[in-house]
């Protein structure tokens, strides 16, 4: 059989039957429809900028039907009058240059739309439309139709703060790094001390233009640090923030001071370059993972509207609206937002999102339904027992967990410092200054100013988030994304380990499938093949695709026994295939999944599914047990028991059948007894262990489907290297401490001008950005150093 | 009225200038986003590609 790549996903494909259109190969109808599609518009460049950048596009039909009710348009559109609209759409799958030109050249697909503009980083489109031609369903068709499906939920709907965060910072730094490098400039004449006509004659005038430049820099640029210090002593903290506004403030006065009297030129220089450093600092930091959203609930999972049958009409409605006792229609592909009980037709129901095991589960007519679970085929109809904040996994989030925010009260390294450094650098200020005072009384005032100038803490402020900044990217590049940058002190704390065993430890898509019993003949084998071609069944649909046979063409009988299983009759033999009651035997093995097999009255034997362990599981756990302790807190029944026991070392505690609730109570009592704990999980029934968790780290096999609220995500395919990832995170602390050292150096050597009365304003403008760039090149060396292991 | 007056005055202009225009660009939006517009830059305008395509498509029958 010949392989061939897809031109339009590069899916490899074993097809005998080519698809082919103007000599390209496809693997599926649906990639030579979107090929088509762009062949008509003249756009087929999507193909030449990079190869094989699309996706098998999904089933449409009636997904956005929702978009028609005006309230939730309403609330979707960034802006509308009668002509235009316009609307943010984010679309996970955007991931290319490719994926940049298509989307921008939408308007050749549909006129209606005027221009879009994709925004990379965050893989969001910004579309402006023409109301009077298209509707906002009619976009998401479109983009749907050719493999860019849109997420849509109102959470999605971004806030403008995090953008008017981040430009306030930017004129901040404009405005520091104007004041900086013109103070320094004008100020660099009076550096060398010199009694000359011209230099005295324009010294005020300088001089009250540096002071001019400086204002809006403490005033405005660093404002923060005033806020944050006096935030921080209000509570009783000395943080990082205290000692930089003395600083800042002491520089200010004492500079204002000397011009004013014509005692001499001030620090304003410095001050400036300190503010500029700090917000750079600052900047550095703040940068992380637009695209990925750590802080999802099930609101995010959840569609914005289902369909409602109510007197036989169908009407969209918000999910918020539900009553107990409605009637929805549940498509193909859709999400059920609600506990309920299937009226009609049969489901098909993938649990994934909630447990991670992607082993669709099927439910017939009566049945009762959970939150959360997606249909995979059909419709069905079902009937809501229950609202859905009150739905069995929706409660979870009443729980008071999901309401503080997780790093309020966690002291960083730096803070710890913070206070002792504080306390210390008072100390040395009014010490000296009493000795000062009882030499050279008119000079202790003086002193104690250059002290508390000089032992400024930029270079300390800025060692840690430049150390952790920079880890956080090396981790980036590396597949294990996190929230900020002091969950990587979090990180280095972590003492206890736990996962959870569905998705986490075992792989989402690939099962083992066993047999168990009596030799089966080849053409047994293709007689259950054949058989099993006929069954939606998701069982069916995997040991179909597991057997390596040929199935036959040939017609034959055949039966579906709903929620039993299969028979039929080949060449006259009567097979039967399903549960264990099908085949009349007592189900000795409660906790398997298994299809039985019943030839001619015979019992043969059964196909056990097992989950699939990911690859290195077992070396991880070797690894981690010299330094971690270990657990697992599955949500699945023991009969994994064994084989876990076995895999993994005997020092691993297992848990089985936690509730989402148990689990986020277990790791609250480790958490009493001192415990880190780490906790790497997936499903939403993680989302309560994930958020008690001193670090929750969702593991995931495509980042872009969504993950719970967590500090991380953490890709699979790098899921054996979590051990380095620790131990870096160890070093980064450490190399923050070493860069502690270095500061320290600079601070003494700055003290000793300082306490011995000589801090003149050009040892401090050589001193205060000396040692700022000194850090920065010194951590930033050293993290790319230690993160060159990863490599490997 | 001496000379350097002057010359500060028309360097710290210019200096503002650039300042003011700096804060215009951070207001349109040009620094939230900084990785799509390198990448957009390298597409060829779109009036290019219709003429290159129908060079194409001419061509190919003959060939």
């Amino acid at each position: 059989m010949n392989k061939h790549s897809c031109f339009h996903c590069g899916i490899e494909h074993t097809n005998k039957v080519t698809i082919a259109f103007a000599d390209k190969n496809f693997c599926c109808n649906g990639c030579k429809t979107v090929f088509e599609i762009f062949n008509e518009s003249e756009l087929t460049d999507y193909y030449s900028i990079e190869k094989t950048p699309g996706k098998i596009p999904e089933a449409i039909h009636g997904k956005y039907d929702y978009l028609t009710n005006e309230s939730i348009v309403e609330k979707l559109l960034e802006f509308q009058d009668d002509e235009l609209g316009i609307v943010t759409l984010h679309i996970p799958y955007i991931h290319c240059s490719s994926c940049i030109w298509i989307l921008e050249n939408l308007n050749r697909l549909l006129p209606a739309i005027s221009s879009s503009t994709v925004n990379f980083p965050k893989k969001t489109t910004r579309i402006i439309y023409k109301k009077s031609e298209t509707d906002l369903k009619g976009i998401a068709e479109l983009l749907g139709s050719i493999g860019y499906d849109p997420y849509i939920s109102l959470e999605s709907i971004e806030s403008n703060t995090d953008k008017k965060l981040h430009r306030e910072l930017l004129y901040k730094i404009a405005v520091a790094g104007f004041a900086f490098g013109n103070s320094m400039l004008m100020a660099f004449p009076e550096y060398f001390e010199v009694d000359e006509f011209w230099l005295n004659q324009y010294k005020t005038f300088f001089r009250w233009l540096i002071f001019a430049f400086s204002v809006p820099v403490v005033f405005y640029a660093g404002r923060d640090y005033f806020v944050s210090a006096f935030k921080g002593l209000r509570k009783g903290l000395l943080n990082i923030d205290v000692p930089i506004s003395l600083g800042i403030s002491v520089l200010f006065i004492r500079s204002t001071i000397e011009i004013i009297f014509d005692l001499g030129q001030g620090y304003f220089d410095s001050m400036n370059g300190l503010v500029f450093f700090l917000l750079l600092g600052k900047f550095f930091q703040q940068r992380t993972y637009n695209f990925l959203s750590f802080e999802r609930d099930y609101k995010s999972y959840f569609p914005i509207a289902v369909t409602r049958v109510k007197n036989k009409i169908e009407e969209v409605v918000q999910i918020k609206d539900i009553e107990k006792g409605d009637r929805l229609l549940i498509r193909s592909q859709e999400l059920i937002p609600i506990d309920g009980i299937i009226i009609k037709g049969n489901a098909s129901i993938d649990y994934s999102f909630v447990t991670g095991e992607s082993t669709p589960v099927a439910k017939e007519s009566g049945d009762k339904i959970y939150a959360g679970g997606k249909q995979l085929n059909g419709v069905i109809e079902i009937e809501a027992f229950k609202t859905v904040s009150q739905s069995y996994l929706t409660q979870l989030w009443s729980n008071d967990v999901f309401n503080k925010k997780k790093n309020e009260h966690f002291k960083g390294i730096t803070d710890k410092i913070s206070k002792n450094f504080t306390i210390a650098i008072l100390l040395i200020a009014a010490i000296s200054g009493a000795y000062w005072f009882t030499i050279e009384s008119y000079k202790a005032i003086n002193v104690i100013t250059a002290v508390l100038i000089i032992a400024c803490p930029c270079a300390l402020a800025l060692s840690a988030p430049f150390t952790l900044g920079n880890m956080l990217r090396i981790f980036g590049r590396h597949k294990f994304y996190l929230k900020n940058a002091t969950v990587i002190e979090n990180l280095a704390d972590i003492n206890h380990l736990i996962f959870d065993k569905t998705g986490t430890i075992t792989s989402t898509d690939k099962h083992t499938i066993n047999f168990e019993g009596d030799e089966l003949t080849t053409e047994e084998f293709i007689n259950i093949k054949s058989l099993l071609r006929n069954s939606n069944h998701p069982l069916s649909r995997m040991l179909y695709d597991f057997l390596p046979q040929e199935p036959i063409t040939t017609s034959f009988e055949f039966n579906e026994i709903i929620g039993k299983g299969i028979e039929g009759i080949i060449n006259e033999h009567l097979y039967k295939l399903g549960s264990a009651s099908l085949v009349n035997k007592a189900n000795t093995m409660l906790n398997e999944t298994a299809i039985h097999i019943e030839i001619d009255g015979n019992y043969r034997g059964k196909f056990i599914f097992k989950n699939n362990y990911r690859k290195g599981t077992k070396e991880l756990f070797n690894k981690l047990q010299q330094s971690f302790k270990l657990s697992i807190l599955s949500g699945d029944n023991d009969g994994e028991k064994e084989t876990l026991s076995t895999l993994l070392s005997n020092k691993t505690e297992l848990h089985f059948n936690q509730k989402p609730e148990d689990k986020l109570d277990h790791i609250k009592n480790l958490q009493e007894n001192k415990d880190k704990v780490l906790m790497l999980g997936d499903g939403l029934n993680d989302a309560g262990a994930l958020a008690q968790s001193n670090v929750g780290i969702a593991i995931s096999e495509n980042i872009n489907v969504f993950s719970p609220a967590c500090d991380g995500i953490i890709d699979a395919s790098v899921f054996e290297k979590i051990p380095l990832f620790l131990k870096l995170a160890k070093q980064s602390i450490t190399v923050i401490k070493f860069s502690f050292i270095f500061s320290f150096v600079y601070n003494i050597i700055g003290l000793y001008f300082a306490v011995t009365g000589q801090l003149s304003p050009i040892i401090a403008a050589i001193l205060m950005p000396l040692s700022s760039i000194s850090i920065v090149t010194f951590v930033t060396i050293c993290t790319n150093y230690i993160g060159q292991k990863l490599k490997a | 009225m001496s000379v350097i007056y002057i010359l500060i005055s028309i360097s710290l202009a210019l200096a503002l200038l650039f300042f003011f225009i700096f804060i215009k660009s951070v207001k349109s939006g040009q620094f939230d986003d900084s990785y799509t517009p390198s990448v957009r830059m390298l597409f060829e305008d779109e009036t290019k590609i219709s003429s290159k395509k129908q060079s194409i498509s001419k061509t190919k029958p003959n060939s």
